[in-house]
């Protein structure tokens, strides 16, 4: 917490399916949400993750508040649903309420919300934007940040971008206009994209192309987010040793630890094989994650590691995650 | 209860789900394999093809977006769109594997269904270009589109398709159904309709309604970009038209009865949730489910020791091995009553990581094998409880279990060696040791 680096205030987690990034989205939404502090976190994919993260009904398409973090702040949540996200905005930017509701007759919202999915990008960062800008009478902004649990990393910088596509084929116009609007807070600096990534081979691979693809598409990247990460139970050189110990003294140790004989046979030593088995498996997860560590350290971007929970991931987990990403300055 | 009675009481899954007599089968033409990101999916498809092929069958895999190395373990490094036969298959039968290309699969479609003055138009639309380049959903619909096509070439005896990973699960069954009620929908008639009704007397009232909507649109929109809208979807009216048709063809291929659908999944809350999910909608969508096949199961051969049995013993003999390592001489010297009564430490917070470990004596090394063994018993007890979740939910779901494997599949072997694994519907374990 120590920090005095900027903070964006669009914070985008994206990450490979199965990574947990809507566990590292709703973590970070908390962890911002410091005392006198606002957050809102926004779900674009329509799985009410948050929901149940919080343990709550279903979200509508609502702003509503959550929950409380650690130092006072509040945490809003909303749940972006495209369709009324379109007839919200031909309202809000176009003044075309009577024809948004023509247009629902005749299919065109269905149209742009279903059969045009490129439309549908456009209705989620430009809502999200606009709980970035938007504003209160008193003129502090309504959100100090907003969270996005966005798409995963291989459709997050089409996602991001998709308002750029928009530009360049409405070429003028209110449409062209709003575009650019949007572009221009998820290019600067108000918006990091983070990506959420597991100690795995394939993650690490997602994760490293998408990056490549952010920087491409000029994108600000954010940091990286290691997820699930298992505690060190024993080292690389208490491996070694693990390795050139006989049978025979660990059936001894065990059987002093009260598990049973130590002689052929007896109860400890029958758990020396499957426990030996299952170091060897621990020692090769170990040289595997050591090596994408490696790989992630050559990206050249701040590196977070949050915990697996022994116990599953709940409420408690949740705060427990939050607490975890403001030690490591995250917010 | 004990813990250990505690298990004996669990739920098991009703049935074992056999996947041999399944891929054998002559009768079964289409695999599909979906379930949500990250569970493994495109490589149990992978599995499953080279499985059947090796079998005998003349298998395609159509994958969607795999993984670089998985797609190289099978010779697809290229992504164009056309099956290629896979090298290294032992037996009889032909494995071939395919990477779908959205953006190919529907200039195809175009090229193949327009005459080539309009296909060109089409092509250099600005409006379809966006569209074709792959927003999310147009991947579900060429998926489905491919799928017909590789069906209708018949050059193949079996078909796995891996599924896009779509959070909104299942879109690719809702494809066919969107772009038919787009297609029959009012809003193409009026973007039309200036092509079609060339201000005909009789259309008067539309009219109307058509140059306030397009008063509207272009409004919105820019004249231009509905200009490229209208041009899209008046060709796509006229040179799609096939395309429904094929769509609902596709539709009803996969409730047939040589299709066969496997979820996918991870003994994850997450993934889990969303298998019953896809179970429940393929169930009300008449698609036939064969079941659910479970990634990455964890066992212990060492089951039978409790995680905090294990944890209480491996405190024991932290106590021993730091009395040990502060007098080597006595480091035999062992009494348990003693080790019990003192220990405070927490397993997180001891000394066994971070400090010197070159002169670890065999208790801590011992205590390390426990604290390891009761990770790996809660990581169990967790799988199991969702698990029980979602076979208390759907008992009727045959399920395939398959051990979790410590790195990636880089080539045939490691698809093998799945391959086997999944038709084993059991993870291999090690006898249960003690008792």
């Amino acid at each position: 917490m120590v920090t005095l680096e900027y903070v964006s205030r669009l914070q985008v987690v994206s990450g490979k399916g199965g990574t947990g990034k809507t566990t590292v989205a709703a973590a970070l939404a908390l962890a911002l949400a410091d005392e006198g502090k606002r957050t809102l976190l926004v779900e674009v994919e329509g799985r009410q993750g948050i929901a149940q993260l919080f343990e709550t009904e279903a979200l509508p398409y609502e702003e509503r508040k959550i929950a409380v973090a650690p130092g006072g702040g509040e945490v809003y949540a909303l749940a972006i649903d495209p369709e009324l996200a379109l007839l919200d905005y031909l309202q809000m930017f176009y003044k075309l309420g009577g024809a948004g509701r023509a247009l629902k007759k005749l299919g065109a919202i269905d149209f742009a919300t279903t059969i045009a999915p490129g439309l549908r990008d456009v209705l989620l960062t430009g809502k999200a934007c606009e709980a970035v800008r938007r504003k209160e009478k008193s003129g502090r902004f309504a959100y100090d940040y907003v969270v996005m649990d966005a798409p995963p990393t291989g459709r997050i910088t089409r996602f991001l971008n998709v308002n750029d596509e928009v530009a360049g084929l409405a070429k003028i116009g209110p449409i062209h206009n709003q575009a650019q609007a949007v572009m221009r807070v998820l290019k600067s600096p108000e918006t990091a994209v983070h990506l959420v990534t597991l100690l795995e081979e394939m993650p690490v691979q997602e994760t490293a192309d998408g990056i490549a693809e952010l920087r491409a598409a000029k994108l600000p990247v954010g940091q990286v987010i290691v997820n699930m990460v298992r505690p060190e139970v024993l080292d690389a050189a208490e491996l070694e040793l693990v390795r050139g110990t006989a049978r025979s003294s660990f059936a001894q140790s065990l059987s002093a630890a009260g598990l049973g004989g130590a002689r052929r046979g007896g109860h400890a030593e029958r758990l020396v094989d499957p426990l030996l088995a299952q170091a060897e498996e621990y020692a090769e997860r170990y040289a595997l994650e050591h090596e994408q560590r490696a790989v992630l350290g050559e990206l050249g971007l701040p590196l977070h590691e949050l915990p697996l929970l022994a116990e599953g991931m709940d409420l408690a987990g949740l705060y427990e995650l939050a607490t975890e990403l403001r030690k490591q300055g995250m917010s | 209860m004990s813990p250990d009675a505690e298990r004996q009481h669990r739920l098991s899954p009703a049935r074992v789900l056999d996947l041999d007599p399944l891929l054998d089968d002559p009768g079964t033409r289409i695999v599909v394999c979906c379930g949500s990101g990250g569970v493994g999916k495109t490589t149990t498809a992978a599995a499953l093809g080279l499985r059947a092929a090796e079998r005998g069958r003349k298998v395609v895999v159509l994958t969607i977006d795999p993984a670089r190395r998985l797609a190289q373990s099978m010779g697809i490094d290229s992504l164009d769109n056309t099956p290629r036969r896979v090298k290294g298959v032992e037996g009889a039968g032909e494995l071939h594997a395919m990477m779908l290309d959205m953006k190919r699969t529907f200039d195809e479609i175009v090229e193949a269904h327009a005459d080539p003055e309009r296909a060109s138009a089409i092509l250099g639309n600005p409006f379809y270009q966006s569209l074709s380049a792959g927003f999310a959903g147009t991947q579900e619909y060429m998926a489905m589109e491919k799928l017909g096509q590789l069906r209708a070439r018949d050059e193949w005896d079996l078909i796995v398709v891996d599924t896009p990973p779509s959070r909104s699960a299942l879109d690719f069954l809702d494809a066919p159904k969107r772009l038919g009620s787009f297609l029959d929908g009012r809003l193409i008639r009026l973007l039309t309709a200036p092509a079609k009704l060339g201000g005909r007397a009789g259309m008067k009232f539309l009219n109307v309604g058509m140059s306030m909507m397009t008063g509207t649109l272009g409004k919105l929109l820019g004249g231009q970009l509905l200009k490229d809208v209208q041009t899209f979807v008046s060709a796509m009216d006229t040179t799609f038209g096939g395309f429904r048709t094929r769509a609902d063809a596709t539709y009803k291929l996969l409730q047939a009865p040589g299709t066969a659908f496997l979820v996918v999944a991870a003994p994850e809350r997450d993934a889990l949730r969303e298998a019953a999910y896809f179970v429940e909608r393929l169930a009300a969508e008449d698609m036939p489910l064969a079941g659910l096949v479970l990634n990455r199961v964890h066992g212990s051969g060492a089951a039978r020791l409790s995680a905090e049995r294990a944890l209480a013993a491996a405190e024991d003999l932290d106590l021993v091995g730091d009395r040990a390592a502060e007098n080597l001489e006595e480091s035999r010297i062992v009494d348990q009553e003693d080790g019990k009564a003192g220990v405070r430490n927490s397993p997180d917070t001891d000394g066994s990581s971070g400090s010197p470990t070159s002169n670890r004596t065999v208790p801590q090394l011992t205590a390390g094998l426990l604290r390891l063994h009761a990770e790996r018993m809660q990581l169990l007890s967790r799988e199991q409880r969702t698990r029980d979740r979602f076979t208390a939910l759907h008992p009727e779901v045959a399920v395939a279990e398959v051990a979790a494997l410590p790195g990636d599949v880089h080539d045939l072997a490691g698809l093998r060696d799945i391959g086997a694994r999944l038709a084993a519907g059991r993870p291999e374990l090690p006898e249960t040791a003690e008792e």
